[in-house]
């Protein structure tokens, strides 16, 4: 699934090494640590969790306990474009439930999938604090307010095109996408 | 590099002309300012966009007009927001594409673009901020800055008199005087529970150990809530102001701002504002010449409800699993690294300054009896003006929902309003005169909570609405207490069959038990409230219980395994 180049991959381990030396030993350090993976790998998965264990000196079954506790950490790589549906009180008044199943038909797969392709991933979230827009979504960092079923086709139809057109531009040579960091969804 | 209070003062001086600008309201002036909002609402309506497009405008028509983006208004309905001054003119809803005409029209010519101004069905136009219904209720204190300064720029927060309060408890309190002061305005804990501050401030000043600690809640979990994100976004020096009196009133020298990560913009401008305090000699060594030293870093939640309860959040800013544990000893003795520890909710500590500026007896004469001052809420759900709100503690429910909030959309009706969040229970609309203050919610079996209002119509099905918040706290629960682990799963299971048309009348005798259980056993806040939503609901919402069991019926048509 994976397909960084190893430079990038070693590059972001030296990274990671430098902030663990930074944090360790530090009470607190092991969140502010995980939060840095995530960042560099896009998710913690379980060779990342293996490799921070080792370098603070802890069971891997106590990075895990702590990974797997928070909601914003991930095990599982996210999609290109991660899509995220508002869960909160004022989103689920406002039919949050139907833009979720929406979504799930859309894209084809279940809330926590990625699509195959790895362009589209499901999740629900807490509450986003966007009460007033609600019902609410997010596309990667963006937040997309007042979603409605017209409105979820579209921002999907938008993204697909965004990945033809670059996807014809690629150069023939090259190979996959670079995927360092996560694309931003399409402007309207 | 601020050494003293007459440098904190030559920076107010200097900015004067501007920010009294700002206060001026009511009377059409030739422009010279455009305030734009950029809190959530209207940043994700297009505010920065808005932005680029009159900076371009003004550019090119080379006026001397300067452009500003402040924190939140609240009033996210009708964002993008934006506010001309002299005079205080509100425009609401604004595109990129207004901005030529707008520039030309008002700002070049001192004639107001009607078609922006707000405007109520059937009425004339609105011209200043102050007129508009939304606004004209409300008493904005710990708000005041929010909407009125750049959040990212300190010398807007200090020509507002901010860190004057600072300044002044440096040179002539002492830490028990502080405490006094807080102690006597009557200040209770925003969060939720409504402990006295100065109490909790005077408990850990008098524990023996060191170092001491100062927490700020910013892990506004509460789903429907987010008056904590606004009051960060739009003023967070007043909060880090009331961190550092917090911090000398009990001897602390060091403080954590435990932030959501899933607030992006409230933890950017949080460290644009500490990385600001700290240039300016207000955070760290010898704060303005008088040896108090005191310094602030964020930790980052990373997302779990039972985090804001304040033995889990220090378990969670220590870098662990956050999972509270039983209170004695109270973070007051044994809180962070296991040090005396006071957490204080971010509204809370933003109260703070204003007490030590403008007295306690200022602050005691507003709100209740016993409970003072102003409270913060977000209104949400079935209302029309969905957004932000301050009022005087004590304001009537009615008042909220109807004359700021605008009441609920066209051809509904109101059916309940929902407070504190999971914790909380629903207010059903016949008692909406009920004054919102700590004691007259809690007899209504719910509470005040942190500020979240959700308002249901008669489109929303109570116990529907109870399965949500119960299956929510289940979720969360961090499964170490038996009560709150499987007495919750239980509950929504119950709850499952009443929405599924399985249930029988028994049924509601068990859920009512459990419920009783649950919060008389659990470990922590989380478990001890979640069942106030089933106890309201069946207290005030019985019929509509009774209605799915007996008929198989939902009145309210959500149920989908009872609608064929």
């Amino acid at each position: 699934m994976d397909r960084r180049q190893p430079s990038v991959q070693q590059r972001n381990y030296l990274i990671l090494d430098k902030f663990v030396e930074r944090y360790r030993g530090r009470p607190g350090g092991l969140v502010r640590i995980l939060f840095k993976a995530q960042e560099l790998f896009g998710h913690l998965s379980p060779e990342v969790q293996a490799y921070v264990a080792e370098k603070m000196d802890l069971p891997v079954s106590h990075i895990y306990g702590v990974a797997t506790f928070y909601s914003h950490f991930i095990t599982r790589p996210p999609g290109k474009y991660s899509i995220g549906v508002c869960t909160g009180t004022a989103c689920y008044v406002k039919n949050a439930q139907t833009v979720l199943e929406r979504l799930q038909t859309l894209l084809g797969i279940k809330k926590g999938d990625t699509t195959p392709d790895g362009t589209f991933s499901l999740r629900t979230t807490r509450c986003l604090g966007a009460c007033s827009l609600s019902p609410v979504i997010t596309v990667n960092d963006d937040l997309v307010g007042e979603v409605t079923p017209d409105k979820l086709a579209d921002i999907i139809r938008r993204c697909r095109e965004v990945e033809t057109k670059e996807e014809k531009e690629r150069v023939p040579e090259r190979r996959g996408p670079q995927r360092d960091e996560r694309a931003a969804p399409p402007g309207p | 590099m601020y050494r003293s209070a007459a440098d904190l003062n030559a920076t107010k001086e200097r900015l004067r002309p501007v920010l009294e600008e700002r206060l001026q309201e009511g009377q059409l002036a030739m422009p010279t300012q455009v305030l734009v909002c950029t809190g959530v609402g209207c940043l994700s309506a297009g505010s920065q966009e808005v932005m680029a497009a009159l900076k371009r405008e003004i550019k090119s028509r080379g006026l001397n007009v300067t452009v500003t983006h402040t924190g939140c208004y609240g009033y996210c309905k009708m964002g993008p927001l934006l506010l001309v001054y002299p005079g205080g003119v509100f425009y609401r809803q604004v595109s990129p594409g207004d901005a030529p005409r707008l520039v030309q029209q008002h700002l070049a010519g001192g004639e107001p673009v009607e078609n922006l101004l707000y405007r109520e069905p059937g009425r004339e136009p609105v011209l200043f901020v102050g007129d508009v219904p939304f606004f004209r209720k409300q008493m904005r204190v710990v708000l005041a800055n929010a909407g009125l300064i750049n959040p990212e720029d300190i010398e807007e927060y200090i020509a507002r008199d901010g860190y004057a309060a600072l300044s002044r408890v440096l040179a002539e309190y002492s830490p028990e005087e502080v405490i006094d002061v807080v102690t006597r305005s009557g200040l209770r804990g925003r969060g939720g529970a409504g402990f006295s501050t100065g109490k909790k401030w005077a408990f850990t000043r008098e524990a023996k150990a060191h170092p001491k600690y100062i927490v700020c809640n910013a892990d506004e979990g509460d789903p429907g809530a987010f008056m904590d994100r606004a009051i960060l976004e739009g003023d967070p020096h007043g909060v880090l102001e009331g961190m550092l009196i917090a911090g000398y009133a009990v001897g602390a020298s060091e403080g954590w701002v435990y932030v959501r990560a899933e607030y992006p913009l409230a933890v950017r401008r949080l460290e644009i504002a500490v990385r600001q305090a700290r240039h300016a000699g207000l955070l760290g060594k010898n704060i303005l010449g008088s040896g108090f030293s005191f310094d602030i870093d964020l930790c980052l939640g990373a997302g779990a409800f039972v985090c804001g309860e304040e033995t889990a959040l220090l378990r969670s800013a220590m870098g662990e699993r956050g999972e509270p544990r039983p209170r004695p000893p109270y973070p007051a003795e044994a809180g962070l690294w296991g040090k005396p520890t006071v957490i204080n909710n971010v509204e809370t500590l933003a109260n703070i300054p204003l007490i030590l500026r403008r007295g306690w007896e200022w602050f005691a004469a507003i709100g209740t009896e016993r409970s003072k001052g102003t409270k913060i809420f977000s209104i949400a759900g079935q209302i029309n003006n969905t957004g932000l709100i301050e009022v005087p503690m004590g304001t009537s429910l009615r008042t909220i929902v109807y004359d700021i909030g605008g009441g609920v959309p066209a051809g509904r009706n109101l059916k309940a309003v929902q407070t504190g969040g999971p914790s909380g229970g629903c207010v059903p609309a016949e008692l909406l005169d009920v004054p919102v203050d700590y004691e007259s919610l809690a007899e209504l079996g719910t509470i005040m909570g942190s500020g979240g209002l959700i308002v249901l119509d008669e489109s929303n099905c109570m116990v529907d609405i109870t399965r949500f918040y119960l299956d929510f706290a289940g979720e969360e629960s961090c499964g170490q207490c038996t009560p709150c682990r499987v007495g919750v799963q239980r509950m929504v299971e119950i709850l499952d069959r009443i929405t599924g048309g399985r249930a029988r009348e028994e049924d509601l005798r068990e859920l009512e038990d459990l419920a009783h259980d649950v919060k008389e056993t659990s470990l922590c806040g989380l478990g001890q409230t979640a069942p106030n939503v089933v106890l309201s609901t069946l207290r005030y919402f019985r019929p509509e219980y009774l209605a799915h069991i007996r008929e198989r019926r939902c009145p309210a048509g959500v149920c989908k395994q009872l609608l064929c």
